[in-house]
């Protein structure tokens, strides 16, 4: 377990050191809360759906969780390629525990970062209709975090170059991000867009925190909580057995 | 004990990576204590040697014994046992030295108490106490090496693997370097596994010698015996005349070139 702990430490101090990196990575999910809740803001009341900015906060959250949770996989690369990925496959510890250690690490900065822009949303106007309920949002965005840190893992296990790396996170994280309900609701959509968006699992973890956070649940909790919850459960899976299969 | 055990031993070792043959059939063994030195050129085989021993790699054929257990067969104990300096640096340039080895400390079990004092003793040893606070980055070369060094020994191995040790260094820093795992192989008896480009230093400090060429055991015995053999006053030229003159030149591996992209990528 300490080998666990010692490698999400190390997580947890590489991020509050690297400054740019935590404003840089907020950047992106600003911009969407400023421009598109703004933006759209008007329209979404016209066509009565209420407040954009309370539908928008929730998925916003999520995406900045989404973001740096894949990208967290990064780190694996680099550490192949500074050699400090040897020291630690080398250490007599089984790399189940290095997997969970880097997950953990992982999705507790993706939530921080999610914390952030929550914090973010707060000062755009959103509100939150029940202070009680924080609890069950920081589960779903708690597991989203481990989920998206997963996929990170997952694909930085299988590529060696930054490059391919960063191009294929593209082709995964944008369709997750723009295929989910984080920008428009599920109901009243084109029957096709509508399947894509319920076959996503991160889906149901932005509907989890906006029900928490705001509206009602689209999908209802126990569904949000139980195939995300799986989802998770299978990434995790995943990630460590492709991570199990690193060569040096 | 009358007979010292051999901390290593190697038999009919094997490595082939699809037809290339990285390793064909060595044997050798090396005694608790000694200070053993693994010599080859480029792609000789030394590095693939190393990660088998050290459990990085499954051979294709032969057995290996390090410290009484199996590398294939029992990891995580043979782990415990050795300590290790990669070739490539491998230290977390954003830590401090003293973070890098609590990391170390932590993943190794070593337990606290006594793992703080250990680890002021090493940093000491390899007169880096003063530094412990620095991040790692702003090290040079020779202190990174140091660091790789105590860091290694943090969980009292038997065994100590060092994959060119000195290379890049200046004569002031590898003699400095070569004057620790000389004190730790006296006062400690542990046992020294290196390889090294430096002909001068391995007639220096090894007690006894393999010479690797295209996967094969070319020559074995101490530096004396092999010049012996050879005919000529130094190891070099022994080393010369036993694997040609011809100029080696190691395929860059996919680690290598992802360096170098890595390099470009972060100056744009």
């Amino acid at each position: 377990m300490s080998a666990v702990y010692i490698l999400w430490l190390r997580q947890i101090k590489r991020y509050y050191r690297s400054r740019a990196r935590i404003i840089g990575s907020i950047g992106q999910p600003i911009l969407f809360l400023l421009a598109l809740g703004f933006g759209f803001g008007p329209v979404y009341q016209r066509a009565g759906g209420g407040n954009y900015m309370q539908f928008l906060a929730p998925g916003v959250v999520s995406m900045g969780i989404l973001f740096l949770g894949v990208f967290s996989g990064i780190e694996i690369i680099w550490d192949r390629q500074f050699g400090f990925l040897k020291e630690t496959l080398v250490a007599p510890v089984s790399r189940l525990q290095i997997v969970l250690g880097r997950i953990l690490g992982g999705a507790t900065v993706a939530m921080i970062q999610g914390f952030l822009v929550l914090l973010i949303c707060f000062i755009a106007g959103f509100r939150m209709e029940r202070i009680a309920r924080l609890p069950l949002a920081m589960i779903f965005m708690f597991l989203i975090a481990v989920l998206c840190t997963s996929i990170g893992t997952a694909v930085a296990s299988v590529l060696e170059d930054i490059q391919g790396f960063q191009l294929i996170i593209n082709f995964l994280v944008m369709p997750l991000f723009f295929f989910s309900n984080a920008l428009f609701p599920v109901a009243g959509l084109p029957r096709a867009l509508q399947l894509i968006v319920q076959f996503n699992p991160l889906s149901y973890g932005i509907d989890g925190v906006r029900g928490a956070l705001t509206h009602g649940f689209h999908f209802g909790l126990a569904a949000d909580f139980g195939v995300l919850g799986l989802m998770t459960a299978g990434l995790v899976g995943l990630g460590s057995y492709l991570f199990s299969r690193i060569q040096l | 004990m009358p007979f010292s055990m051999p901390m290593i031993e190697v038999r009919e070792l094997s490595k082939t990576f699809g037809d290339f043959c990285a390793v064909d059939r060595i044997s050798f063994s090396v005694a608790e204590g000694k200070i053993f030195g693994f010599l080859g050129p480029n792609g000789a085989g030394k590095t693939t040697t190393i990660k088998m021993l050290t459990t990085l790699l499954k051979p294709t054929a032969g057995t290996l014994c390090v410290n009484g257990l199996d590398p294939v067969g029992d990891p995580r104990a043979v782990r415990r046992t050795f300590g290790i300096v990669f070739q490539d640096p491998s230290l977390d340039d954003e830590l401090t030295a003293f973070e890098n080895m609590e990391y170390h400390g932590v993943l190794y079990g070593v337990p606290e108490p006594p793992r703080r004092k250990k680890i002021e003793d090493l940093l000491r040893f390899v007169e880096l106490w003063e530094r412990r606070k620095d991040f790692v980055k702003q090290f040079s070369g020779g202190m990174k090496r140091r660091l790789e060094i105590a860091r290694a020994l943090l969980h009292v191995p038997r065994i100590i693997f060092l994959d060119e040790p000195t290379l890049g260094l200046d004569p002031q820093t590898r003699n400095h370097i070569w004057s620790y795992i000389q004190n730790l192989s006296r006062q400690q008896n542990v046992t020294v596994f290196f390889t090294t480009h430096y002909m001068e230093e391995a007639e220096r400090v090894a007690d006894e010698i393999a010479i690797i060429d295209r996967g094969k055991i070319v020559a074995q015995g101490s530096p004396v015996s092999i010049k012996e053999k050879s005919g000529v006053p130094t190891l070099e030229e022994a080393f010369i005349g036993l694997t040609g003159r011809a100029i080696r030149d190691e395929e860059a591996s996919p680690m290598d070139q992802l360096r170098m992209r890595r390099r470009l990528w972060r100056r744009s």
